[in-house]
């Protein structure tokens, strides 16, 4: 076979050059998030702390820089975006998979054309009708702009393409409604895509960062990211506290992600298989 | 009626049938509604008006004043001053010439990625340990790397990678606050952080559903390493190496705002201004919302363009392959 003929200690030693080059930084962002403050802090010839850990940055971050706040914010927008933009998109991709109506196809194909539009370019006008209705620097403003993407329509319709038709007949013959069959057989047979989904747009959304920029002005509607932005921005200077708002920012994404590898993978391809 | 049906049956299961047609398109709209509603206002809607703004001067606080094309003759226009081309918005084209150069990023992280996904691709002990530690920078992005590159890996003087260069004797460049390593340094950011994610992910997916026969067969033809790669891999991989590059142009064309706005604000003196950020700049910064809208179109278009010309051009080379 063709694998047996590279050599092995050519790709061991690649793979481990290019994995240490991968951890190695985040491994040094955590240590210095529990350096002493001061202005070795970063010197690489000292990267375990010497002076003992210094837990104390997280409790110092946490309350003294508004983190706190910021942490509940990206939480709830979190939660409310995922919620929100999974369960819509599986009723339209349910529509677009499996019911009949006119001007599917156009409008699916509708879909598909904004995905070629990236958010910078529709930022400002966006901006401007958050205006109109009165949402600039609201929790609406960050939670349902981002709860519409094609991509969750997408993806989700491409995965009950999958699934038998035969299901949906046999469960109309007993009577079964659209909602029905919906409810009962597509979202559990579908538990894998929903999950990817749900994960994906978690990540999305907890590291989202143009879209509160732009929407949010209060320091108490900010989100993490911003925050940890902003934080930077007045206290530059303050490695240690900034690595351990980062590792705070990290931390939630890291457990979704450790959680959900085997469904973030299928997703990853399932997003991609119209290639 | 036209056609009279031969039996009376029919013509029941034809109303019948058509009622639960009108009915069914009813519940598909129902399904459909709430998604579509918020798609219309919050991704449709901005489109058109980012078209229609894109031909007023707008500073949010007076009324709109329509000027036909003036935003784009601002734009793409100059005039010879003292025997030298002036262009009327030099900041315009230096965005764009950064936005082109930022592009640089994805082949290479694209040919790094294929690498490893190729490496990877082998029966060996930790492969999944392997595609899990790549895997980390995609899932760490955000914010919190972006501070980690700018304080504490690109840092002139305590930085990881200029202490790493002078303990071999080699003065690092001042990477974010010079001109011309800005650029390398955002792209050198990106490579890292994306070459062993998504992509890999795809090429490995692809690289695993083709079929040992093809290499075997290519064997038997006395095909070295370097020939099956090229005759065999690289044209299977076709439609991957497509799906990447066109979703990485995309992105690529929106111009790392993220980063360019935590790391460098755009600076020094504009050498990290891409069109995605000197949008920004025009919007929320100098209230020129029509001009705003203007350069947010012609992003649009760019993309639509190179992503048309991508497509054509894959299509005629995946025939020849």
């Amino acid at each position: 076979m063709r694998e047996s003929r590279w050599p092995r200690v050519f790709s061991y030693t690649f793979l481990s050059i290019v994995g240490v080059t991968m951890v190695l930084p985040l491994l040094w962002m955590v240590l210095t998030s529990l350096q002493k403050p001061g202005a070795d802090a970063m010197d690489f010839r000292h990267p375990i702390p010497r002076e003992g850990l210094h837990w104390s940055n997280y409790g110092e971050v946490f309350h003294d820089t508004g983190v706190a706040r910021s942490l509940l914010n990206s939480a709830v927008v979190t939660v409310a975006v995922t919620a929100g933009l999974v369960f819509t998109s599986s009723l339209a991709a349910y529509a677009f998979a499996r019911l009949r109506f006119f001007g599917r196809d156009k409008i699916f194909l509708g879909y598909l054309a904004t995905m070629m539009i990236p958010g910078v370019v529709t930022m400002v006008p966006t901006f401007l009708i958050l205006r109109e209705l009165r949402w600039v620097d609201s929790y609406y403003a960050l939670i349902i702009p981002p709860m519409f993407s094609a991509y969750g329509v997408f993806l989700l319709r491409q995965f009950f393409l999958t699934l038998p038709r035969d299901l949906d007949e046999a469960a109309t013959i007993d009577g079964c409604s659209p909602w029905g069959i919906y409810w009962r057989i597509i979202l559990p047979l579908s538990q894998p895509a929903l999950a990817a989904l749900t994960i994906l747009t978690f990540l999305g959304s907890w590291r989202s960062f143009m879209w509160p920029l732009i929407v949010t002005h209060t320091k108490d509607k900010f989100t993490l990211p911003l925050a940890l932005a902003q934080f930077q921005e007045m206290y530059g200077i303050h490695w240690t506290l900034l690595m351990a708002g980062s590792v705070i920012m990290i931390i939630p994404m890291l457990i979704v992600f450790i959680f959900g590898q085997r469904f973030f993978v299928e997703g990853v391809q399932l997003g991609a298989v119209k290639g | 009626m036209q056609r009279i049906p031969p039996e009376g049956g029919t013509t029941n299961s034809l109303l019948r049938n058509h009622a639960m047609i009108h009915r069914s398109n009813r519940t598909a709209w129902t399904f459909l509604a709430p998604n579509l509603a918020g798609f219309l206002v919050f991704v449709v809607l901005p489109v058109v008006v980012a078209l229609g703004l894109s031909f007023f001067r707008w500073d949010v606080f007076h009324d709109a004043k329509f000027i036909g094309w003036r935003n784009f003759t601002e734009m793409f226009g100059g005039a010879t001053e003292d025997g030298q081309w002036t262009w009327n918005d030099p900041k315009f084209w230096q965005a764009l010439g950064n936005t082109f150069f930022f592009l640089i990023a994805i082949p290479i992280s694209m040919a790094l990625s294929l690498l490893l996904a190729v490496v990877l691709n082998q029966k060996m002990r930790g492969r999944i340990w392997f595609r899990t530690v790549f895997f980390l920078p995609t899932v760490c992005a955000g914010v919190g790397l972006l501070l980690l590159w700018k304080l504490m890996l690109l840092n002139p003087q305590f930085g990881l990678i200029n202490s790493l260069l002078a303990s071999v004797g080699i003065e690092g460049p001042k990477w974010l606050q010079s001109y011309h390593w800005a650029k390398p340094a955002i792209i050198l950011m990106i490579v890292w952080a994306t070459m062993g994610g998504t992509n890999m992910i795809l090429y490995l997916a692809g690289l695993q559903n083709i079929s040992p026969e093809l290499y075997e067969a290519a064997q038997i033809d006395g095909a070295g390493r370097w020939a099956q790669f090229r005759h065999v891999t690289w044209p299977m991989l076709a439609p991957t190496t497509f799906f990447i590059s066109t979703t990485s142009l995309i992105a690529g064309f929106a111009g790392e705002f993220d980063a360019v706005y935590v790391m460098t604000r755009g600076g020094p003196d504009g050498a990290t201004t891409t069109l995605g950020y000197y949008t920004y700049q025009h919007a929320f910064e100098w209230f020129n919302m029509g001009y705003a809208c203007a350069v947010a179109m012609v992003m649009f278009v760019l993309i639509l363009t190179v992503t048309v010309i991508h497509w054509r051009y894959s299509e005629a080379r995946s025939h020849y392959a």
